[in-house]
């Protein structure tokens, strides 16, 4: 393979890193703004599936990438508005309400996806770019939102207002209370606000990352998402990172599979094939081995008061 | 809170009493619920009528009343099936489908009762059917003897279930890590594992993605093999995997409610504080209940390798979620789960002809769902009561927003 | 409008929570620019009447004036709109934000953009104007204790409260840090704040306040006097009056030998500051030591310390013959222990299990309960069966999950767990705490009759009249230290008053 061969490869691999851990940063970091609240939604895998099958849907119906894409949001803010409801005003616990809306939301995105799998996709406007040569406009304009969104994020979080609001309803919502913030509805905000960009990433990936729809076409990206905000120790700069270090491991196997490739194409190799698509589940438990030392280290850890439902205060005498 | 508009508050107190029966009816409700919607999802689904379609899928689990008395004169006049009706037929799939359930449950059973999301019990499974078929088809000698076959199959899917259930629920006791993100990476390698072995890998025959068939005393025996002696079980796959499954449930039982470990796990699982004053080790009880909990999930694996007769890509995914749910709606006793899942065995079967697919996973999510929020609606008692003008804000009653 | 003498008024209050009646018609005024410190025991209503005041509670009547207006606060903003803010005992800062961060949190502006340089700088010139210096920039579990009050006091500050209240501000404080507190409060009165100063120290509330309110049992016994002319025994004898409840018929003590001995226990408590201070004290077989006290002056520590769920810095303590405090010796001599704990809930019962598995939590690794690898129903149904009829549970079964249990039952299955054993010493701590006066006779009445059976008994207590009728000896505890010990018979209450306020009488 020619050294100019080898350096396409190398961009084809980086780019679809990008375009691969996109979806995974959305979900990501829409997960880090809910448990910064102090609410941990277990959800994400179905809240994506559901938003991948309904972007899915209106597209085909309507042809409008964009009506898809709203649609993906809507709906994955539905569940969680769900979860929501079941764990702050209920009072439930979150992990077993989260389960339930991946079980719902996987279950509802079989049925209802049934008539859409296998159908035609999304047809990509294709641009020549110097470097990347073919590249869809579609994917270019999805990474490029997410390269905006997440240190948008990140200055909203650490840097306004509404962001120290956050934080503080998760670190000591009693503190927030005293203050005059509204803890329960400040969690129904960024609860919601994590499932409207888990819906979007679903819907990212079934119109424009890798379009078309399958049962279970997220195939874990939402479970790996959980894991990933615990990595990023719950900070949007370093989920953008995480994710599209992930996409990274998402693509390799396929990217590999060219048998022009000297000793490592896994065309050549299965076995290497099959280690490699084991490598992004194994990495998150080798992350978070790595991540529960440091956070030790660095008095890094989750927000206070993530998974502890908000009753207002002890009545002193 | 506030009814707007009017002059009266919505006033949600924690019940004090809390009897028994409670639970029993929230998960009824959640059930009844779940078809409710159920029934609204298919007809957007484009499905017949909801009530129709809720008759064939119990007709095609359980059978009809006059299926099974034709099935019991048959029986008892040592006949065959009368044509045109299903005698025991839907009840024998049922029982097959049942078997796993009842295994996957009971791990989720064990593992929550500590509090311990074990969500891995897939993964653990798979483990266990890889195990089990390792020892079938290269271990053995394809003459053994059909109980030592099996028995070692049982073996080698405990062994592997415990092992692979002890990691998540190592890193959990020395390092605290959350077992929920653990278990469920976990089981996506299993799943590759498997592929990897059956697909591409050593175990794979020909072209084939599979071991091809096992020897015949590495599989279950079906009541069909008794057909002569017994003319109504012609056909019936019913296998002793049930057995398997309920000797599990009662041995758990028995654990749990009645010896020293399953006190101490259900101490732990209650209050870790007073577990701790009294004594009882938190780190060692998280290893040995996952691991436990992980030798059930294997075993459920054996169970489906023993019916299926090989190991293919094709090993059904989703048993181990499936436990949740009948955990859950077992209310975390062993016993109950029996009869859980043999009705959750019954909606699988019952579905798999019915169109669209899928119903019976958004059946299950939906019913988690219902019952998870019934199961708080009972545990608080809702008051209509008028809003006075002076009102506390103090906590004594949770005010909610 | 003329300027109003006084910071606010406060008429009539009235406040209830289930089962107690906490405010009963009290009324409290401030003058601008006074320290006024309100004084009184645990329970007597100080810390509700002041979060009425600051927007926490809504009292079922009364009024509230500030300057001449009539307000009514429906939230903390409300009262810190008006200039009122108060300073809890536990602080309400976000550990892991910054002191900037935690001062602009909740306010209107700046808007969006949080311009934290800016807000660094006004803290700055803040602290300097009230010599409060603090490092904006810090994070709050970086500061000492005594910092973070300062931050809080620098927060309502910013918010422009005129008038604060401290809710037993120095309880976290070394000697050195309430003096700065002092001082700051003093310049702060000379600018024309007002201080309310809740606390149940004497000594100090005599240094810091100009006038004295003390109220008891929701009511008040003392409006406004003035510090400079009260004497410790006055205020004392108004903090803790004269009542008596019953007294329970109880033999006289035979006490044996020597059961507990403490021996100058030193132990800090959860934030690292000394809670016992060389601790020396003896019970003896068959008698109550009732250790007296405000809450929050180490018995916490102490029992913990006795059971074995805290660590001692110094000292001994003997059980008979046997040390105790290391690990061996708690399995060992676990049995002769027993520990009737403050918190119900959290330490002391499985909620989800039923009475009879409660009852033998402590035993159910030994036989009669333990049997190979299960445990012998029958014999814990009998037990269970046993202990609910000696100890009078009231249960319909023993089958029955323990959370259903009211608390007096519950404190009761506690106390048959622990004490059904006979150990030899026993530790109870505030054991009647919440509970009715049915349940609290009960629980008296099973005290007594360990105590006749040859236990030593140790009971921490905040109830003076409860200590005085089951105790036979009372020990006072202040700050960590045993400043005096009498026999429970003729203690004079007033004396014993004297001394959980922090003043040593003369024997």
């Amino acid at each position: 393979m020619t050294a100019s061969a080898l350096f396409d490869l190398a961009i084809t691999i980086l780019f679809g890193a990008l375009v691969s851990g996109t979806p995974l940063l959305f979900a990501t970091v829409g997960e880090i703004f809910s448990e910064r609240a102090g609410v941990m939604n277990l959800g994400i895998e179905g809240m994506m599936l559901v938003g991948a099958m309904s972007g899915f849907a209106v597209w085909f119906n309507t042809g409008s990438l964009v009506l898809g894409l709203i649609m993906g949001m809507a709906l994955g803010g539905l569940f969680a508005l769900l979860h929501a409801f079941i764990t702050i005003t209920l009072r439930a616990d979150q992990v077993v309400s989260g389960l339930a809306v991946t079980f719902l939301g996987s279950g509802l995105s079989s049925i209802l996806g049934q008539p859409y799998v296998g159908q035609r996709t999304p047809e990509p406007i294709t641009l020549t770019l110097p470097i990347l040569e073919r590249a869809a406009v579609e994917q270019l304009v999805l990474v490029a939102v997410g390269l905006v969104f997440a240190p948008l994020a990140w200055y909203y979080v650490n840097r306004t207002r509404p962001g120290l609001n956050l934080r503080s309803v998760g670190e000591y919502p009693s503190a927030a209370d005293s203050l005059g913030i509204n803890v329960n509805r400040t969690r129904y905000l960024y609860v919601i606000f994590g499932g409207v960009m888990s819906g979007f990433g679903g819907a990212a990936m079934s119109l424009v990352t890798d379009p078309g729809w399958v049962d279970g076409k997220t195939s874990g990206l939402g479970w790996i998402a959980v894991g990933l905000v615990i990595f990023a120790s719950w900070d949007p700069l370093r989920g953008m990172w995480v994710s599209y270090f992930f996409g990274l491991l998402r693509r390799l196997p396929l990217d590999l599979q060219n048998p022009a490739l000297p000793l490592i194409s896994t065309a050549h190799n299965p076995t290497l094939g099959r280690l490699m698509d084991m490598l992004p589940y194994l990495a998150t438990i080798l992350i978070l081995i790595i991540g529960s030392r440091e956070a030790l280290r660095q008095r890094l850890g989750a927000p206070a008061a993530l998974g502890t439902p908000y009753v207002r205060g002890e009545r002193g005498v | 809170m506030n009814l707007p508009g009017t002059a009266y508050r919505l006033r949600i107190e924690t019940r004090s009493d809390n009897p028994g029966w409670m639970g029993l009816v929230s998960s009824v409700l959640g059930v009844v619920l779940a078809l409710i919607v159920g029934g609204f999802v298919l007809r957007a689904a484009g499905a017949n009528d909801p009530i129709v379609t809720y008759r064939e899928i119990f007709k095609e689990g359980f059978g009809t009343p006059a299926d099974w008395q034709a099935g019991v004169s048959a029986l008892l006049t040592s006949s065959d099936c009368p044509k045109g009706q299903l005698c025991f037929g839907p009840l024998s799939d049922t029982l097959v489908k049942a078997s796993p359930i009842l295994l996957t449950g009971l791990a989720c059973i064990v593992a929550f009762r500590m509090k311990l999301w074990n969500i891995g019990a897939d993964g653990q499974m798979f483990l266990g059917a890889w195990a089990a078929t390792g020892v079938a088809v290269f271990l053995l000698p394809k003459t053994t003897d059909r109980a030592v076959m099996l028995g070692a199959m049982a073996l080698a899917g405990i062994l592997a279930g415990l092992a692979y259930g002890a990691i998540p629920g190592f890193l959990k006791a020395r390092l605290n890590i959350n077992e929920i993100i653990t278990t469920l990476m976990l089981n996506y390698v299993a799943y590759k594992w498997v592929e990897f072995f059956v697909v591409v890998g050593p175990w794979s025959i020909g072209d084939f993605e599979s071991t091809g068939r096992f020897p015949t005393p590495a599989t279950w025996p079906r009541l069909t093999e008794y057909a002569r002696q017994i003319p109504i079980t012609a056909g019936l796959t019913a296998h002793p995997g049930i057995l398997l499954g309920i000797g599990a449930a009662v041995l758990l039982a028995w654990i749990l409610y009645r010896s020293r470990w399953g006190y101490e796990i259900r101490v732990i699982g209650n209050n870790p504080n007073a577990a701790r004053y009294a004594g009882i080790s938190l780190g060692r009880n998280i290893l040995l209940v996952m691991a436990l909990s992980g030798a059930l999930a294997g075993l459920a694996g054996m169970n489906e390798v023993a019916a299926l007769r090989e190991l293919n890509g094709r090993l059904q995914r989703g048993y181990g979620f499936t436990g949740v749910i009948v955990a859950w709606l077992a209310k975390l006793n062993p016993l109950a789960a029996i009869f859980v899942a043999f009705l959750f065995g019954g909606l699988l079967v019952g579905t798999k002809l019915i169109q669209p697919q899928g119903i019976a996973s958004m059946l299950q999510g939906v019913i988690l769902f219902v019952v998870v929020g019934t199961e708080l609606l009972f545990r608080y008692r809702v008051r209509l009561e008028k809003a006075e003008p002076v009102v506390a804000v103090a906590a004594e009653t949770g005010d909610v927003p | 409008m003329t300027e109003s003498p006084y910071a606010f008024e406060m008429r009539g209050i009235v406040k209830r929570f289930p089962g107690v009646l906490a405010n009963d018609r009290v009324d409290f005024t401030c003058r601008v620019g006074e320290v006024h410190a309100l004084l009184g025991e645990n329970g007597a209503g100080k810390s509700t009447l002041m979060n009425v005041l600051a927007g926490l509670y809504r009292p079922e009547a009364g009024e509230i004036f500030v300057g001449d207006q009539r307000v009514s606060f429906r939230s903390p903003q409300d009262a810190i709109a008006h200039g009122i803010g108060m300073i809890h005992q536990h602080f309400m800062l976000v550990t892991s934000h910054s002191v900037a961060e935690n001062m602009v949190l909740g306010l209107d502006r700046p808007r969006f953009f949080l311009d934290l340089p800016r807000v660094e700088e006004q803290v700055t010139a803040l602290g300097a104007q009230y010599s409060l210096s603090v490092n904006p920039r810090a994070r709050i579990w970086e500061l000492s204790v005594g910092e973070q009050q300062r931050v809080e006091v620098l927060k309502m500050l910013f918010r422009g409260a005129k008038v604060l209240i401290m809710d037993e501000p120095t309880a976290v404080l070394t000697p050195q840090e309430v003096e700065a507190l002092f001082h700051t409060l003093r310049d702060m009165t000379k600018r024309g704040h007002t201080i309310v100063f809740i606390s149940h120290k004497l000594d100090e509330v005599l240094a810091i306040a100009d006038r004295v309110t003390v109220l008891r049992r929701g009511k008040v016994t003392a409006a406004g006097v003035p510090a400079k002319g009260a004497t410790k025994a006055q205020l004392a004898k108004l903090m803790v009056g004269r009542d008596i409840l019953f007294l329970l018929e109880k033999k006289k003590a035979q006490p044996g030998e020597a059961v507990l001995t403490v021996e100058r226990l030193c132990a800090d408590n959860d934030r690292g500051l000394p809670a016992l201070r060389e601790v020396s004290l003896q019970v003896r077989a068959g008698e109550i030591l009732g250790i007296a006290g405000v809450a929050g002056n180490g018995q916490r520590e102490l029992a913990e310390v006795l059971t074995g769920l805290h660590r001692a810095t110094r000292g001994s303590m003997m059980l008979g013959n046997v040390t105790l405090g290391s690990h061996a010796n708690w399995l060992e001599i676990g049995q002769q222990l027993a520990h009737i704990p403050e918190d119900r809930a959290a330490v002391g019962s499985v909620p989800g299990l039923s009475v009879a598995e409660n009852l033998i939590l402590k035993r159910f690794n030994r036989p009669p309960f333990a049997v190979g690898w299960s445990i012998n129903a029958a014999a814990v149904r009998q037990n269970a069966l046993r202990l609910v009829e000696d100890y009078k549970i009231a249960t319909p079964t023993v089958e029955m999950p323990v959370r259903m249990l009211s608390g007096g039952n519950l404190q009761k299955v506690i106390l048959a767990r622990e004490t059904s054993e006979h150990p030899k010493l026993m530790v109870a701590v505030h054991p009647t705490r919440g509970l009715d006066v049915g349940a609290i006779e009960a629980i008296h009445r099973l005290l007594i009759e360990h105590r006749d059976r040859g236990a030593a008994i140790l009971l921490i207590s905040e109830e003076l009249d409860e200590l005085i009728s089951l105790a036979d000896r009372i020990a006072v505890i202040y700050e960590g230290r045993i400043v005096g010990e009498m026999p429970a018979e003729g203690a004079d209450i007033h004396a014993i008053g004297l001394m959980m306020a922090g003043t040593k009488v003369e024997a």
